[in-house]
């Protein structure tokens, strides 16, 4: 056991990348999905033994192949990246559960064995952008994940042909991100001579303030930015989310774009450091309008939607302004309320895609027309559904209400002007997704269900994985000393430096 | 001159945004492709670019010799990684074309918007 425990950090991404070309090569429709779910499992186990080992002993550091930092490449496992690691590999887990039944009716069979390999691939790239301590690495499998997704995305042709188009738009505009991180982090070792993110931190401060680095910092956050569908670059998500598998849309709302949070948090904080981050470059100024522009355009976007997984795509988009918000407060509070929104929406969002996920395999479509009377037809899913709408209002008892709360004492802290209007803009925003969570609810129980429409349930592997989703997220907002004890100790982490 | 100062830079920058234009001006799906493909491909130089130190050889070690001065490696190997990356990028893309094409019969973006609206 404790050869294995030295070697959780690289474990939890070498069992999905190995697995990944095994399962390429199986065939039929269980044997993929049954091997991909336990290698997930495995990875969440790894990720749950990493997590209580940090958040013991401090921060895990693994030199691959024995070489020693900063010349071979280092995994660091801190308090943040174990809780982000934590969320992915559950996440997928969770997801997997559910995927059989529903994968089975959206992709044809002798392609499922590749699916899920890209799947793997996916989950092993998000893997090691958190755990890894070495720049360069993050470009690497930040390209795992965004080409394994593309693949992902495009598989929802069989549905709809426009999910090709929405692949292609994405694969464009990524790829126009992840170089954009490319040169930045090309600048970077430029002017430190390195790689390692330990290493080019303790160097920052001797070059802090040249101009070489002044546009590492300006391409780095933009290409995150972009990664992440901060509000003038989200046009992506939306169409991506809409018109991917189920399980695919699900998947990715819960953890792609929470590991560009991540990155943005890691860049600010570690390498860059608050002071430069907020003091010389003020990219609060930056970060602060975007995030509310986000949260308060995207919900009301979400509202004029007539395809609910469209809907909450948008309102993906608002939620992650709230997460740019806390970032952008530069405060331990502020980071705090950010780190736990990220864990908060991650569990909720995919308990609503999945409730939807339910709704497309029964009903044949995620548009409000054909939605009609959905809470008389399928009971069990749409109340689920309104669970989840009301932890994405923020309603108290629920997750949501729990980051929101930690995000307006944060903006209170200020104290000032901006502090009472960006609490306002907040208030508004939650108001705004009462409407568009309403507009499900009123489709779908206060329309009469089309005659001919059956009353059938999803099938239970379906629901089983929704409701854990839907009750998990209410243990979390009830009981909330894990995900906040958590999110506390990785927020303190990062402003104490490293 | 400044411009031949730092020649190799300066075509980086031009070659990115030679690129960067490409891919939002075209609307034919190949055409941006290879767009992206030159856009990548400017950052390619400017690794390489990065690497060249001035009267610096290739980095063997020469036995007995003084006073050599080596160029830099490793920027030159993180750069086939990106290469690597780049090709799979490019291949995906075409493909991702290959399907849109059989789909909705045509590779551009505007018609293929008329037929998502009609579709």
């Amino acid at each position: 056991m404790s050869l294995v425990a030295s070697h959780a950090p690289v474990l939890a991404i070498i069992i999905p990348l190995l697995a990944a070309p095994v399962c390429a090569m199986l065939r039929g429709t269980t044997f993929p999905w049954f091997l991909t779910t336990v290698i997930s499992a495995l990875s969440f186990a790894v990720s749950v033994q990493i997590l209580l080992t940090v958040s013991d002993t401090g921060p895990i550091s693994y030199m691959l192949g024995g070489w020693a930092a900063p010349w071979g490449i280092e995994y660091v496992a801190d308090p943040l990246s174990a809780f982000v690691m934590l969320i992915i590999s559950g996440i997928s887990t969770g997801v997997l559960l559910y995927a059989r039944e529903s994968i089975a009716k959206e992709v044809p069979p002798h392609q499922l064995g590749l699916f899920f390999s890209a799947y793997l691939l996916a989950l092993a790239g998000m893997m090691g952008i958190t755990v890894t301590g070495d720049a360069f690495n993050i470009f690497v499998f930040l390209e795992i994940t965004s080409l394994s997704s593309y693949v992902l995305i495009a598989m929802g042709e069989k549905a709809d042909r426009r999910a090709l188009t929405s692949a292609f738009q994405y694969l464009i505009i990524g790829t126009i991100g992840a170089t954009f991180i490319l040169i930045g982090v090309g600048l970077l070792y430029m002017m430190t001579g390195t790689l390692n993110i330990a290493d080019i931190a303790s160097r920052f401060d001797a070059i802090a303030d040249t101009r070489p680095v002044r546009a590492a910092v300006a391409f780095l956050i933009i290409g995150i930015a972009i990664k992440l569908a901060m509000f003038p670059f989200h046009v992506w998500l939306p169409n991506a989310y809409s018109y991917a598998p189920s399980i695919v849309t699900a998947f990715f709302a819960g953890t792609a774009t929470k590991v560009s949070v991540y990155l943005l948090l890691r860049f600010i904080f570690t390498i860059f450091g608050a002071e430069f981050s907020f003091g010389v470059v003020s990219l609060s100024e930056l970060l602060m309008p975007l995030g509310v522009i986000a949260f308060l355009s995207m919900s009301t976007v979400a509202i004029f939607q007539t395809n609910v997984k469209r809907l909450l795509a948008f309102s993906s988009v608002a939620q992650l302004g709230y997460m740019t918000v806390g970032i952008a407060l530069a405060s331990e509070a502020g980071l705090t309320a950010s780190i736990l929104h990220i864990f908060n929406h991650a569990i909720v969002k995919t308990g609503l895609f999945l409730s939807v996920g339910c709704m497309v395999f029964v009903a044949g479509s995620a548009y409000l027309k054909d939605l009609e009377g959905i809470g008389s037809r399928m009971p069990l899913t749409t109340f689920g559904f309104v669970l989840g709408g009301l932890a994405l209002i923020g309603v108290p008892l629920t997750p949501g209400f729990v980051s929101k709360w930690y995000l307006v004492m944060a903006t209170l802290e200020r104290g000032d002007f901006l502090g009472y209007a960006l609490t306002a803009g907040m208030l508004l925003s939650s108001l705004l997704a009462v409407i568009y969570i309403w507009r499900v609810v009123e489709v779908a129980y206060f329309r009469p269900a089309p005659a001919d429409a059956e009353a059938r349930e999803a099938p239970l592997s379906l629901l089983i994985p929704t409701w854990i989703f839907i009750i998990g997220s209410f243990y979390f907002g009830i009981q909330t000393t894990v995900n906040v004890g958590f999110a506390e100790k990785a927020a303190s982490f990062l402003m104490g430096g490293l | 001159m400044i411009f031949f100062d730092h020649f190799n830079y300066w075509i980086f920058v031009i070659l990115l945004m030679i690129g960067l234009f490409t891919v939002m001006s075209r609307t034919n799906l190949i055409k941006k492709m290879i767009g992206l493909s030159l856009f990548q491909i400017s950052v390619f130089l400017f690794y390489i670019s990065m690497g060249k130190i001035d009267e610096g050889t290739a980095p063997i070690v020469v036995e007995g010799a003084q006073d050599v001065v080596y160029s830099n490696p490793l920027p030159h190997v993180l750069i086939l990684t990106a290469i690597v990356v780049g090709v799979a990028t490019t291949a995906l893309g075409l493909s991702l074309v290959v399907r849109i094409k059989e789909s909705f019969g045509t590779i551009d973006e505007e018609d293929i918007l008329a037929r998502e609206d009609k579709a």
